[in-house]
């Protein structure tokens, strides 16, 4: 025991490269492997498994995302469709504008919508940051099922407005008739689409293990182990799992606005709470509260979608065998069966 | 008499026609161990879940430091100085003795939201996390899992995360509860040392202890004070050696 103090505290003095952990090495191959998966099939010709990858990479975004919430702050979401699909929308409005030439909303003084990535993800996210704020203040006064129910009821009610919204497509959606533009990059490329998909899954996983290695990634897994600890140390819970909640729901709204750029569409389903279950199977799968598991989690689901998929109608069936399996006997889902019990430090 | 740290004036709490509470004036001087004693039912936890804010009394005031905390809330009044610990241990099981004790010291320093610099390197945090365990006789713990810990060594703890706050007073709930003989000394040691940086409010049932550590005592009985003195009047007023002391001393 004493060894191992002294020789921890003489690796934070001398500070020479970090060891890996298993999580990380695990963490490392799955997104190398899936970067490699997706140039490799680039290279031989199949944009088709271009495109898998990067709806792997998206729906892992959305993953993580909501892996802030329910893995690392204890915040059961189940309405995180919410925000994949308002940021699908925003993305889908803005380009439905700029390529109509009309106002946002139809309100004259707003600005036509834009064609552009950028401008495009950052009013996707803070429309995202605003909607999960008030949700936030409004049901993290309630907590275990109300909680749920609370974030269901807000995601549906999105939902029925979608729907119920014809200037926008409601029940047939919207259709992105071409792929917004990222600067000068060809985005209708698969492989240019894939790297921008992948380059902010892993800005958003670095952003994640930053801010759960500082202050606020302390207080909010307090909040979630033991909130009266928390407060009895002086810091509230509540506002702490609001940022969270935030951060979570603008995470996952960024993989929305992806989606609709991949998919060339956006539909109410993207807010359906089918989309919800999905993305919290998703980091169920992969192991909730560890930094990749919903990047392992989207792999094995969107894998066997395609490839189960195309064996039998009913992979869904074998999709819920595994998920009994790992609720069962691994519930630290993939990731924990790949790398181990979660460590804290 | 010095100023009060703490002053617990006139307080009140009824759940419906129990009065749980009844007009309970209690303070605490500096360098003094105040204990409450009383029966089990006798609404001490009702009186420490007031103190400590988890509960609203229904009419009374609470002041700290000359300041009303009546009305504020668990986390302001542990950021204005008001240490506790819990009857049942309240910490985080699965992290180290450490990060318990670290997330009080982030709390005194301010704001958490800081979202950059990694906590486990930073000294600022580590440092007085360290002190505060080192003076409970606990840093080679430090990077233990609570969960790994024994009863007795989580009762520290809990008194080593309030210590990291820096409290201008603390409130002790039945520390002692559960602990071996050993243990009980060692920390009856520690709280003898520790009343002349802190004032104790210590709600306590091992009257060994009690008598030992006590500059003063106020029995509850029903919810209301029915003596108060320095241990050797409370151990000779005949009216708690009837209500209390004598049933104890058999069972104990």
């Amino acid at each position: 025991m004493t060894s191992l103090d002294s020789t921890q505290q003489s690796r934070a003095k001398s500070r020479p490269l970090p060891a890996f952990t298993r999580e990380q090495w695990v963490s490392l191959i799955l997104l190398a492997g899936l970067a490699l998966a997706a140039s490799v099939a680039h290279f031989a010709g199949e944009p088709y498994f271009v495109d898998l990858a990067s709806r792997i990479a998206i729906i892992a975004l959305a993953g993580v995302g909501l892996n802030l919430a329910l893995g690392f702050g204890g915040l059961v979401s189940f309405g995180h469709a919410a925000f994949f699909g308002l940021g699908g929308y925003t993305v889908s409005v803005g380009a439905f504008h700029a390529f109509n030439m009309t106002p946002i909303l139809g309100i004259d003084f707003l600005p036509a919508g834009s064609d552009q990535m950028v401008p495009l993800w950052i009013t996707a996210m803070s429309v995202c940051g605003v909607v999960a704020w008030l949700i936030g203040r409004i049901s993290l006064g309630t907590s275990g099922v109300y909680f749920i129910m609370i974030t269901l009821a807000f995601a549906q009610m999105i939902y029925y407005f979608a729907v119920s919204w014809p200037a926008y497509g409601g029940e047939d959606g919207l259709p992105i008739y071409i792929r917004n533009q990222f600067y000068g990059l060809d985005t209708t490329n698969s492989l240019v689409f894939f790297g921008l998909s992948f380059a902010l899954l892993l800005l958003a996983l670095g952003f994640c293990q930053r801010i759960m290695a500082a202050r606020f990634g302390a207080a909010l897994t307090m909040a979630r182990l033991n909130p009266v600890r928390l407060a009895t140390a002086g810091v509230e819970p509540r506002p702490i799992k609001q940022v969270a909640f935030v951060i979570s729901g603008m995470i996952t709204g960024l993989a929305g606005a992806l989606y609709a750029d991949l998919n060339g569409f956006v539909g109410p389903s993207m807010l359906s709470w089918h989309q919800s279950g999905e993305i919290m199977v998703i980091v169920i799968l992969g192991g909730v509260g560890r930094l990749c598991g919903p990047l392992a989690g989207a792999i094995l689901i969107v894998l066997m979608e395609t490839f189960l998929g195309g064996l039998t109608e009913h992979w869904q069936f074998f999709l819920g065998l595994i998920i009994l399996m790992v609720v069962l006997f691994a519930p630290g889902g993939v990731m924990g069966l790949l790398a181990g019990r979660a460590r804290h430090a | 008499m010095p100023e009060a740290i703490l002053s617990i004036q006139n307080l009140e709490k009824s759940f419906g026609a129990l009065r749980a509470t009844q007009s309970v004036s209690v303070d605490l001087v500096p360098g003094e161990i105040h204990v409450l004693i009383g029966p089990n039912g006798a609404g001490k936890s009702t009186l420490i879940a007031q103190i400590a804010g988890t509960l609203l009394p229904d009419s009374g005031e609470i002041w700290l430091d000359g300041k009303n905390i009546t009305r504020l809330s668990v986390a302001e009044r542990a950021r204005r100085g008001l240490g506790r610990s819990f009857q049942v241990s309240s910490l985080a099981e699965d992290l180290s003795v450490k990060r318990n004790v670290m997330i009080a010291v982030q709390a005194l320093q301010g704001s958490s939201f800081r979202f950059w610099t990694p906590v486990h390197s930073d000294p600022s945090l580590v440092g007085p996390a360290l002190e505060a365990l080192t003076r409970m006789g606990l840093d080679a713990r430090a990077d233990t899992p609570v969960a790994e810990l024994s009863h007795g060594e989580r009762r520290q703890v809990e008194v080593a995360c309030a210590l990291a706050l820096k409290p201008i007073a603390l409130l002790l709930d039945e520390p002692m509860a559960g602990l071996g003989p050993e243990g009980t000394a060692k920390l009856t040691l520690l709280l003898e040392k520790l009343k002349h940086d802190v004032p104790i409010l210590l709600i306590e049932h091992d009257m060994d202890a009690v008598f030992r550590l006590a500059d003063r005592i106020s029995v509850l009985v029903a919810g209301e004070v029915v003596a108060h003195g320095d241990s050797d009047a409370i151990r000779n007023n005949p009216q708690v050696r009837e209500a209390y002391l004598g049933d104890d001393r058999c069972s104990a």
